[in-house]
């Protein structure tokens, strides 16, 4: 079998698992921008995010991105591995997400809301 | 000639991992690019998807080793808190708060850099996990979208380590870590 052919009969994947890579990520990235933000609204939260103190609170969000990340990217590939979904608006999503995220990791949106 | 063990850190995260990771985007930007079964024969498909995975692997883990050790390693040296009476070049946060025409590379530099820095590897592994997935159908033209969304990330992902690595370096300008 040429190579060629190889190419033309690889076989469909549904469009599920790329849904639930590009969602997960952009979750991944709004949540650095939640906690972020978060941190500069609530000391507790600034305080619970401080999880190795050398690092200070960026320790805590990035961690806690990552798990939030790696966690729906686990489900939602899971529930969605069969699934035929739409793309486009799966991936508009994630574009709103990652753009939600970038505003709120932005310094002078976040350090508005500084006391 | 000597450099200290944090200048060699930090020469390591910056120029190394995170010089690399930049390095490398082009080459997996073209490769992306041209994935196309119109443009490339199916021999030549095979090929750029074995080429582009390794390429785009080599980024996820340089993309990593950048913001575990500029978070977990450099950064720590960089926001210490200096002791009374501390020589405040030695504290590179606190060096730059202290004057107020370079408290703006802290305020608006380092606040944006250590948290965007970390889009990158998310976005670089979903990229990652994509190739892997779909492979040598992402040249076929029922995939074309599939393909710009991957090219949408990648770019994202370099904008993000490229926002990082230029006030990483504008910063270490102003006040290196030594």
């Amino acid at each position: 079998m040429s190579a060629a052919k190889t190419v033309t009969r690889t076989k469909t994947i549904p469009s599920g698992p790329a849904v639930a890579a590009m969602i997960s990520a952009g979750l991944g990235c709004l949540a650095i921008g939640v906690f972020t933000t978060g941190a500069v609204l609530s000391e507790e939260l600034k305080n619970a995010l401080n999880i190795y103190n050398p690092a200070g609170p960026l320790s805590g969000k990035t961690t806690f991105a990552v798990v939030i990340w790696l966690i729906s990217w686990l489900l939602l590939g899971y529930l969605w591995k069969d699934k035929e979904l739409n793309l486009r608006r799966s991936f508009i999503i994630t574009m709103i997400m990652v753009a939600v995220g970038l505003l709120l990791t932005f310094p002078p949106f976040f350090e508005a809301f500084e006391a | 000639m000597v450099l200290t063990a944090r200048e060699i850190w930090t020469a390591l995260h910056g120029m190394v991992f995170g010089a690399g990771y930049l390095l490398a985007f082009t080459a997996g930007l073209v490769g992306l690019y041209s994935l196309r079964e119109s443009w490339v024969t199916g021999v030549g498909i095979m090929e750029r998807v074995v080429r582009l995975k390794w390429e785009v692997a080599a980024m996820a883990v340089l993309s990593f080793l950048t913001v575990f050790s500029g978070t977990y390693i450099v950064y720590p040296w960089y926001r210490a808190a200096p002791p009374e009476g501390a020589d405040l070049l030695e504290y590179p946060r606190s060096f730059l708060l202290a004057n107020p025409n370079l408290a703006g590379w802290h305020t608006f530099g380092m606040e944006w850099k250590e948290h965007i820095a970390w889009f990158s590897p998310i976005l670089t592994i979903a990229v990652l996990y994509l190739i892997f997935k779909y492979g040598p159908s992402l040249a076929q033209e029922k995939n074309k979208n599939l393909r710009w969304m991957i090219v949408v990330l990648f770019i994202l992902s370099f904008a993000a380590a490229g926002v990082a690595g230029l006030f990483g370096a504008l910063i270490t300008k102003a006040a290196p870590i030594l």
